[in-house]
């Protein structure tokens, strides 16, 4: 046979290299270096982690290509980009640039209030968050390759990390005890695609590789995550917002690795320094949360 | 058949999807993170996963010297990132068990952009296998063995004659990604390598 180049096999098969690993968020090609050096499986390249969204606000958008270029010549680990939810032509630059995996990212402002990407036209991979199953099983339907929980980005809060990922493998786990005549009316009820929800049953877990993201700031948020099911975990603003950027990414890469084994898990927490600040969501007002952008 | 255990390296990477292969084959698998995991593994399979993640962490846990042992007397074999550690030239600094005499090429295909799905003869499978099919494989981000020396050979190239698997002894390399598809004739050849070794 011929061989056919960005099939959906390769497009998630590299998600499926990147399980058990940690993608880091970086601004310049020296963050990136320290993140590889760091043991990351790959890097987000952004003008801006999501903690400096939220403090400098305005319009987030897709970051300069010419920083993404830089990172990308920078290391040997696959670049990710983020466009905004439904802006396909960002999504279109970022294929051009042939950045290896493209996020449709809550993190930015949207620049579609009802449609995302239709990411089956790209050759480039995407990565998209959810909040349920019904929302990431939408996102594969259109074409995601990856899913991540959203979390709420650039807080160093972890709870709505848990809530997301709780969320989606507690449906999962529902779904495991239906018999089929229930099928079509909780593909209903979740907003989900039939052909995806029994997929998803059948499998006993999602047609794609999960990560957890969005406010994971330590090793033991990190192994938590693991812990709860995730494939893996992307750490935005935890890393390079903390006092040791070098040391904590070390430490969140050994974590995941060893997520199981609690006494690595303490010896890697020792002495990290400062955790990124961080800003509690309990006490957060609700139009400053982003997990609620993606339809 | 010897009952087998084979050890999966598990520190990052298709690790799951190499012990699912070898369970669906009635095969023994455990996964090893730390140096202890190695004793009572009969063979060894390095998933694929990043090159550069898997040899940090190989180096902090104090993996390398262990695994290097490990592969001098007995079966390895390795998948894309796995290829690359097992090599003893990667072309660019990290760290590499330097057991198998190829010298491989990261990402020579390109970015990702440029993974491909494509059938490759396979000729040693006739080892394990009745069936002669050509073998559907999977590269992703993939490297080339650009070359093989002393007494590494060639098992399997494309049809220009790029080399994408190579045998040394008791050590196995393969670019591509037999645990992502379900022909389960690579890792058979494999465990047909380890009965060997265990018969020796």
């Amino acid at each position: 046979m011929e061989s056919q180049v960005s099939t959906f096999a390769t497009k998630k098969g590299l998600a499926q290299m990147l399980k058990g690993g940690v993608i880091m968020d970086v601004v310049t090609p020296d963050q990136a270096k320290i993140a590889e050096d760091a043991g990351a499986v790959a890097v987000m390249a952004l003008e801006r982690v999501p903690a400096d969204i939220r403090d400098q606000g305005g319009v987030a958008r897709m970051s300069d290509p010419e920083l993404i270029i830089q990172i990308m010549e920078s290391v040997s680990i696959p670049v990710m980009a983020k466009a905004r939810i439904g802006h396909f032509v960002e999504a279109q630059i970022l294929e051009a640039l042939e950045v290896d995996y493209i996020d449709e990212s809550e993190v930015l402002t949207p620049a579609d209030e009802e449609h995302h990407i239709d990411k089956h036209q790209f050759k480039t991979p995407f990565v998209c968050g959810c909040r349920n199953l019904g929302e990431a099983l939408r996102r594969i339907g259109e074409g995601a390759a990856m899913i991540r929980t959203k979390g709420e980005a650039g807080t160093g809060d972890v709870v709505e990390a848990v809530r997301h990922a709780r969320s989606v493998m507690g449906d999962i786990r529902r779904l495991q005890n239906m018999p089929d005549e229930e099928l079509m009316s909780f593909a209903k009820e979740i907003g989900a695609p039939y052909d995806l929800v029994v997929e998803t049953r059948d499998l006993g877990r999602l047609p794609v590789v999960n990560f957890a993201a969005g406010g994971i700031a330590t090793p033991a948020d990190a192994a938590m995550m693991m812990q709860l099911g995730v494939d893996g975990v992307f750490v935005g603003s935890g890393i390079f917002k903390s006092g040791n950027p070098a040391k904590r990414g070390d430490a969140v890469v050994k974590a995941v690795t060893h997520y199981e084994d609690p006494e690595i898990l303490a010896e890697v927490s020792r002495n990290l320094g400062e955790a990124m600040v961080g800003r509690n969501i309990s006490t957060m007002p609700e139009e400053d949360k982003i997990a609620d952008r993606g339809w | 058949m010897k009952k087998m255990n084979i050890g999966v390296l598990a520190l990052q990477g298709s690790f799951s999807e190499h012990m699912a292969a070898l369970s669906r084959l009635g095969v023994r698998a455990q996964k090893v993170r730390l140096p202890h995991h190695l004793a009572n593994v009969d063979g060894l399979i390095i998933p694929g996963g990043e090159s550069t993640t898997i040899g940090k962490l190989a180096v902090d846990f104090g993996l390398l010297d262990e695994l290097k042992a490990f592969g001098r007397s007995q079966p390895v074999w390795g998948t894309c990132a796995g290829a690359i550690f097992l090599s003893k030239d990667a072309q660019r600094q990290q760290p590499l068990l330097s057991l198998m005499d190829i010298t491989v090429e990261r990402n020579a295909f390109g970015r990702q952009i440029a993974s491909f799905e494509t059938d490759i003869d396979f000729p040693a499978l006739s080892r394990v296998s009745a069936n002669q099919t050509p073998f559907h494989a999977i590269f992703i981000r993939a490297p080339l063995i650009e070359s093989v020396e002393k007494g590494a050979e060639v098992l399997a190239t494309l049809p220009d004659g790029r080399i994408v698997a190579a045998q040394q002894d008791h050590l196995l390399a393969t670019a591509f990604h037999p645990e992502l598809t379900e022909d389960d004739r690579v890792h058979r050849y494999f465990l047909f390598m380890v009965e060997k070794a265990l018969e020796a």
